[in-house]
């Protein structure tokens, strides 16, 4: 992240060249558990993008303040205090939004997505192009978790949309409740197996596109894309990562 | 809810990975060899227990005594951060051969999301300190056998013939969702065998 870019590129970047989800592989948890339905996905979204947006901007403006050896912690503080304020604000707002997300809300606190960004980038840059780097990360999760959510509620559930009322509710407009397709669904894609499923193919689908326009494909960062990985004895002794920058995954299974 | 199906429950029909979708990275990165799949399992087992004790009585008599519900976030993950912190650093000076199976996987445990998650479902369940304790050690089983389970699934794909396009992570998912569903199979087993 040394090199000078332009702001709008700092935006523009997370949502489909660096997807968080599709591209970088952070934040799978919340992902999986939350892509049942439209509805929570965007919730969840708007949630996580506003704790990012907000930790990022408050990391930036405090990152010659914090010493770097005590700075993981000191983020995490940052971020679950702002994971906190949204937990409130929708508990008070969208109670449905906070039974339907149940643990997950909380656990945006610990959303590789998020720490990994203010470690990545809020951390070392200006507070604008933090600002919209959250932005834009914040974007690209939810594009993605739309994108999982979409084929797993028309084909797992059946619906579209369902229970959406219970955001349009805040901005004045009531009685939508979404689309009824069709009656008799795979219930399995809204299960957990039909999370791995659709991830998986998303994903293939989404690495096929990638390699057509010449970009190296999606590779398991787990470990390298990781907040912790500097100080992580995993990735300095290269023992159980999958894929440390350029190595596939094949290559690595016969160096082994 | 007795203790043995509370277990088990955890274990087989909860499981934190297959079924809730908590600690997905470590089960994705750390999978792929059986003794890196052991240790890091046998650490979460021991931090998620450790952390279940250490928040229990502060939330109980600190947080929920006060009115202070509203700091649970905030204060779990103070408390699990510097807990593994702790255990690291007691760890590197008194039991150096511990240590250096579970040290390194440490750091990691910080922001696995099954360690908190299982924190905070064991407040939304409402148990007391002995489900908790009975919870957390269960989940943590049902994280390693996961693990075990699909460290092995992996060894098996390393020689397939896979579509260049699912080459890598699609596949892993995929076979994820097939070890998951697998497990699916599990529900009401628990049910079945304590009656209810």
């Amino acid at each position: 992240m040394a090199e000078k870019r332009s702001l709008g590129k700092e935006f523009s970047k997370g949502i489909i060249k660096e997807n968080p989800v599709l591209r970088l592989v952070l934040g799978t948890c919340p992902t999986l558990a939350v892509s049942v339905s439209v509805t929570n996905s965007i919730g969840m979204g708007v949630a996580a993008t506003l704790v990012l947006v907000c930790s990022n901007v408050v990391i930036s403006l405090l990152r010659k303040v914090i010493p770097s050896k005590i700075r993981i912690p000191a983020y995490i503080v940052v971020i679950a205090s702002f994971v906190t304020i949204v937990q409130m604000l929708v508990k008070a707002f969208v109670p449905a939004l906070n039974d339907a997300l149940g643990v997950y809300l909380p656990l945006i606190v610990v959303n590789c997505i998020i720490l990994g960004r203010a470690e990545a980038f809020a951390g070392k840059n200006s507070v604008p192009a933090s600002f919209l780097d959250g932005l834009g990360m914040g974007i690209g999760f939810t594009f993605a978790l739309i994108v999982m959510a979409t084929v797993r509620e028309i084909l797992g559930a059946g619906t579209f949309l369902e229970g959406i009322d219970s955001l349009t509710k805040l901005f004045g407009v009531t009685g939508f409740t979404g689309f009824k397709i069709f009656s008799q669904p795979v219930a399995m894609l809204t299960m957990a197996p039909g999370g791995f499923l659709v991830f998986g193919l998303v994903m293939a689908a989404a690495n096929k596109l990638a390699e057509r326009q010449g970009k190296p494909k999606a590779e398991l960062n787990g470990c390298s894309a990781c907040p912790m990985a500097a100080s992580c004895a995993l990735v300095n002794k290269d023992e159980a990562c999958e894929n440390k920058g350029s190595g596939s995954v094949e290559k690595e299974g016969s160096a082994v | 809810m007795t203790l043995a199906s509370i277990f088990l429950t955890a274990i087989l029909t909860e499981n934190f990975i297959l079924c809730k979708f908590l600690g997905i990275c470590p089960f994705l990165g750390v999978s792929k060899k059986l003794n890196t799949a052991v240790g890091m399992s046998t650490a979460v087992i021991f931090v998620m227990a450790l952390a279940t004790a250490v928040t229990y009585p502060i939330n109980k008599y600190l947080l929920e005594k006060n009115g202070l519900e509203y700091l649970q976030t905030i204060v779990f993950i103070l408390v699990i951060a510097a807990l593994v912190q702790f255990v690291e650093i007691v760890l590197k000076k008194f039991i150096p051969s511990l240590y250096s199976a579970l040290g390194i996987y440490l750091p990691l445990i910080t922001t696995n999301c099954a360690v908190l998650g299982v924190v905070l479902l064991n407040v939304d369940n409402g148990y007391g300190f002995a489900s908790s304790m009975v919870n957390s050690v269960g989940g943590g089983v049902g994280f390693m056998v996961a693990m075990i389970m699909f460290a092995g699934v992996r060894e098996r794909l390393e020689g397939c013939d896979i579509p260049k396009a699912l080459k890598g992570l699609p596949i892993t998912l995929v076979a994820a969702a097939l070890v998951s569903l697998s497990f699916q199979g599990f529900a009401g087993v628990v049910d079945g065998i304590f009656g209810h």
